[in-house]
């Protein structure tokens, strides 16, 4: 420590580092080691499930067999494929919703953007459970959008839309919308209004100053927000369940499901050691951004 | 007049000594084998540009870093490794810190409740503070809603309640606007001649350091250039770095050709002309110096001066400006050299024939120049 | 709203249509009396008075409220050291690794935290006994250790636009670092800090996934009561559950919205 203020009476500050420090340590870290460690384990009906992976003789005892069966069974290949595609997907509607519903607040009078930011946060704040269960009133087969699409005749019997793909695609994008907006109203929110009427001023189209202007100076709000919701998009699993069919498999469901039915505990580790692999690149690209914004702002 | 280039170990009962005192971070020294006295009661300024470590040193007389090598006596006690909690130092800060959740009264009490000093002894106290920075009708208020120059003032009062034995300002005016400025740079000198406290003050503002105070360290690069009175820094600047920094200064490289009891002659190549100047260092014959000369050291005219003994230099109006009080010039010289003039504008009109590409005669005084070696 | 286009403003209405409708029929259904919770069968109150006469739930309510007040006054406290460090002490060993472990559980997929920390927690109890049954104390724990991450990075962007001068100031004054700390900057940051809580109790209340993992048999918290439910399909009584629950955050949240503007 270079600073003398910290060479005295340092007591203190060093409890201030160690207890958070310690408590990741032991309920963050050290359970990332045990999947690890899990995850080249074997199974067997016991408990817990698995094989020890240092046996009493104190060998190492690992096996691949796990991560060899997730690579060769094809449901796994096509589970991760479809997350990381509905995830994508459920990413660039946030997206396509997200930026103008940014923009328009950002650009609204002061006084009306605090109450437009706080509709925005509001569902946040309201149970996550309850608010993908309120989907499933509106999207069953007697709920109110069938009914609504009878009244208006577009169709002429109920249509089957809660247990299907787009029934999950409205539940992500709803649930993560926030997300979207919160970090792009933060780059929008800063960013000079006189450079686009600057630019339009200069003869560039609204359509021109948006691409050549805001859409470039968005581009960090853009990546975080997307970010945001890709990221646990792919490892979720109460919107699948509560509003996709039985197909709709996706990775978080299939580790559920792997632990608590199969109650094959080395392969639901060796499921989330691959998710989580996936996951890196992204996870280190949020977390350089965010650094990187931190830093803008301090 | 002696020399100033000395870290002037010569003053008599040094209040504040810094020895040799280098502070480093990582690979980067900030403050290099720095020594200064500084009797009590002095006003004492320390003056640099951005980076050149004058927070730095200011940080450890506070205890905020510790030297990482050397030594701080203050009043005779060692303080180099005493933390700020202990030393019998306070400092104003350049944000001034006041306390956004205190009213004025407590930001200014704030250090005595530390010292478990009886409650009517506190209240006494904070009454004559309040007195002092003129803010009683002000005691209840928030921070929030005081403007910058009250909220220096309340920065003050807290700092100076304690006594301390010294007390450290951190480029105290910078936050405040040219009028408030002028108006509390008295103010600060009234209070410290009142009180006797010796104050440190640090600033990048040469005018600043100038009026306030009675001695100023010009630093650069971790280390001082020069320590004087303002009068020898200007006057006698010791060195190119310093002529520089404080003002503004027309230099004239060339090669001694004479050295006489106190003036040296000096050869310009670049304007061709031989001028002399006051020497201060120990030079040789051949060594290659710079003659500097202040703007409104230099007279300026339509014909030759007669004096003898001026430096004499012809040339051209190239640039003028009016600035009401005086005039500043731009005159090129034959040789495509400019130099700066500064006249006072005593009589209305006086000058006033001076036109663009107008032909003059500028010079000085030999006394006026001086001589800078490095 | 001048500057913006007609477009702009129509997909703020969009936008802002799909957010609320679904709540707002939530609401609506909860007063249906009809059994079968999408056919209207006129005005009624009766699944709010079944609701409060359900003792499961109440059993379930009364475990996620204790346990989220328990974990998100834990997660305030070390989530505030740990913002303390971040922002105050610059350098110390292993700075990296405490950054990255700050900011990993807030964008770790819940079912790799709830996951890892079962996996834990069983390993654990193999080497010392402890835990012996998986509930109040297991779910606090795994709580505590992500809704810290969350309350630490509050703390640490409040800190980060207070001048720190203030505290040196402080210390300057003659206050020692932890007198500093109690007369400095816990006062100041104690809006970050009830914010902090208040995400904190609110991410605990909400949590179902990582709950699952690590609760026993016995312990069913209330988000893991309405997923058990709701899994068969739409049902009344949970109508009116989250009607209970968006009226009482939504003026939770409108009150503290007009105070702070109030204040400012």
């Amino acid at each position: 420590m270079a600073t003398s203020v910290q060479d005295h009476d340092s007591l203190w500050q060093r409890l201030t580092i160690a207890t958070p420090y310690l408590w990741l340590l032991a309920f963050f870290l050290v359970p990332f080691v045990i999947i690890l460690k899990i995850s080249v384990a074997d199974p067997v009906i016991a408990q817990p499930p698995f094989t020890p992976t240092i046996d009493d003789a104190g060998k190492l005892s690992a096996t691949a067999d796990n991560f060899v069966f997730l690579l060769t069974d094809k449901l796994y290949a096509i589970t991760y494929l479809r997350s990381v595609m509905m995830a994508t997907i459920a990413t660039v509607l946030c997206l396509a919703l997200g930026f103008p519903m940014a923009y328009g607040i950002a650009r609204a009078r002061a006084e009306t953007r605090g109450l437009l930011l706080l509709l925005i946060v509001l569902p946040f704040w309201i149970s996550f459970l309850l608010r993908v269960y309120a989907w499933m009133g509106l999207l069953n087969n007697y709920g109110v959008l069938n009914n609504f699409l009878l009244w208006l005749g577009v169709i002429d019997q109920p249509i089957q839309i809660l247990y299907t793909d787009f029934a999950v695609f409205v539940g992500l994008t709803y649930s993560y919308l926030p997300f979207m907006i919160l970090p792009l109203y933060a780059t929008l929110e800063r960013m000079d209004l006189d450079l686009v009427e600057a630019a339009q001023d200069l003869g560039a189209s609204p359509t021109r100053a948006f691409w050549d202007v805001t859409w470039p100076l968005a581009r960090a709000g853009v990546v975080a927000g997307c970010l945001l919701v890709f990221i646990p998009a792919m490892g979720e699993y109460v919107i699948p369940y509560l509003l996709g069919g039985p197909e709709a498999l996706l990775i978080g469901r299939v580790l559920f499901d792997e632990f608590f039915v199969n109650r094959d505990w080395p392969l639901a580790s060796a499921v989330a050691v691959v998710l989580l692999l996936l996951l890196v690149v992204p996870i280190v690209f949020l977390q350089r951004s965010q650094a990187r914004n931190a830093e803008g702002s301090a | 007049m002696r020399d100033a280039t000395t870290t002037n170990s010569d003053v008599k009962d040094a209040f504040i000594s810094i020895r040799n005192v280098t502070k480093s971070f990582g690979d980067f020294v900030a403050v290099d084998d720095v020594s200064l006295d500084i009797p009590k009661g002095e006003l004492f300024a320390i003056l640099g540009g951005s980076g050149c470590g004058k927070t730095t040193l200011l940080r450890m007389l506070a205890g905020f870093e510790s030297p990482s090598s050397g030594r701080i006596e203050i009043d005779n006690v060692d303080v180099t490794h005493q933390p700020a909690y202990e030393r019998p130092v306070n400092m104003m800060f350049q944000s001034y810190a006041v306390f956004p959740h205190m009213d004025v009264e407590k930001n200014i009490a704030y250090g005595l409740v530390k010292d478990r000093v009886s409650k009517t002894a506190i209240a006494k106290r904070v009454d004559e503070m309040l007195e002092l920075v003129q803010l009683g009708d002000f005691r209840k208020r928030m921070p929030g809603q005081l403007s910058g120059g009250q909220r220096q003032r309340v920065a003050l009062g807290r700092a100076l309640i304690k006594s301390p034995k010294v007390l450290l300002l951190d480029e105290p005016l910078a936050a405040l606007d040219k009028k408030l400025r002028e108006r509390t740079q008295f103010e600060l000198m009234n209070i410290q001649y009142e009180l006797g406290i010796t104050f440190v003050v640090v600033t990048h503002d040469q005018e600043e350091a100038m009026t306030l105070s009675s001695r100023i360290a010009v630093m650069d690069e971790g280390r001082f250039r020069q320590v004087g009175t303002p009068k020898e820094i200007y006057e006698f600047p010791s060195n190119r770095f310093v002529a520089d920094f404080i003002g503004t200064i027309n230099t004239f490289a060339g090669k001694v050709t004479d050295i006489g009891d106190d003036t040296i002659s000096v050869y310009c190549d670049e304007i061709g002309a031989s001028l002399s100047a006051l020497g201060r260092h120990p030079v040789e014959i051949g060594q290659s110096v710079d003659i500097a000369v202040r703007p409104e050291k230099i007279f300026i005219g339509k014909s030759e001066p007669e004096d003898a003994i001026h430096a004499r230099l012809k040339g051209v109006v190239d640039d003028l400006g009016y600035l009401g009080n005086r005039s500043l010039y731009h005159i090129k010289l034959e040789g495509g050299r400019i130099v700066q003039v500064s006249s006072q504008n005593r009589r209305r009109s006086a000058n006033r024939f001076l036109e663009w590409d107008d032909d003059v005669w500028i010079s000085w005084r030999p006394r006026s120049a001086v001589v800078l070696v490095d | 709203m001048r500057r913006n286009s007609r477009f702009i403003i129509s997909t703020l209405a969009f936008g802002y249509a799909f957010l609320y409708i679904p709540l707002v029929l939530v609401v609506v259904y909860s007063f249906n009396d009809s059994r079968i919770a999408t056919v209207w069968g006129g005005f009624s109150t009766r699944w709010y008075g079944e609701l409060l006469r359900n003792e499961q739930v109440l059993d379930a309510a009364y475990l996620s409220l204790r346990i989220a007040f328990t974990s998100a006054t834990f997660a305030t406290i070390l989530g505030t050291m740990a913002g303390l460090a971040l922002a105050r002490f610059s350098r110390f060993r292993g700075r990296t690794l405490f950054t990255g472990m700050i900011t990993s559980p807030m964008v770790m997929p819940e079912v790799i935290t709830g996951l890892s920390l079962l996996l834990f927690f069983v390993t654990l109890q193999q080497l010392t006994g402890w835990p012996g049954q998986r509930g109040f104390s297991t779910i606090t724990i795994a709580h505590i250790t992500f809704s810290m991450a969350y309350v630490a990075v509050i703390v640490q962007s409040r800190l980060s636009g207070m001048d720190e001068s203030l505290e040196e100031a402080a210390m300057d004054l003659g206050g020692r670092p932890l007198r500093v700390v109690f007369d400095i900057t816990l006062p100041l940051i104690a809006p970050a800090m009830v914010a902090g809580w208040l995400l904190a109790f609110t991410l605990s209340l909400d949590d179902l996934v990582i709950a699952s993992f690590v609760s026993g048999p016995g312990s069913s918290t209330l988000p893991m009561y309405i997923f058990s439910k709701v899994k068969l399909g739409v049902s009344p009584d949970i109508n009116a559950l989250a009607t209970l629950i968006i009226a009482f955050i939504s003026a939770g949240v409108f009150v503290a919205w007009f105070v702070i503007r109030r204040r400012a």
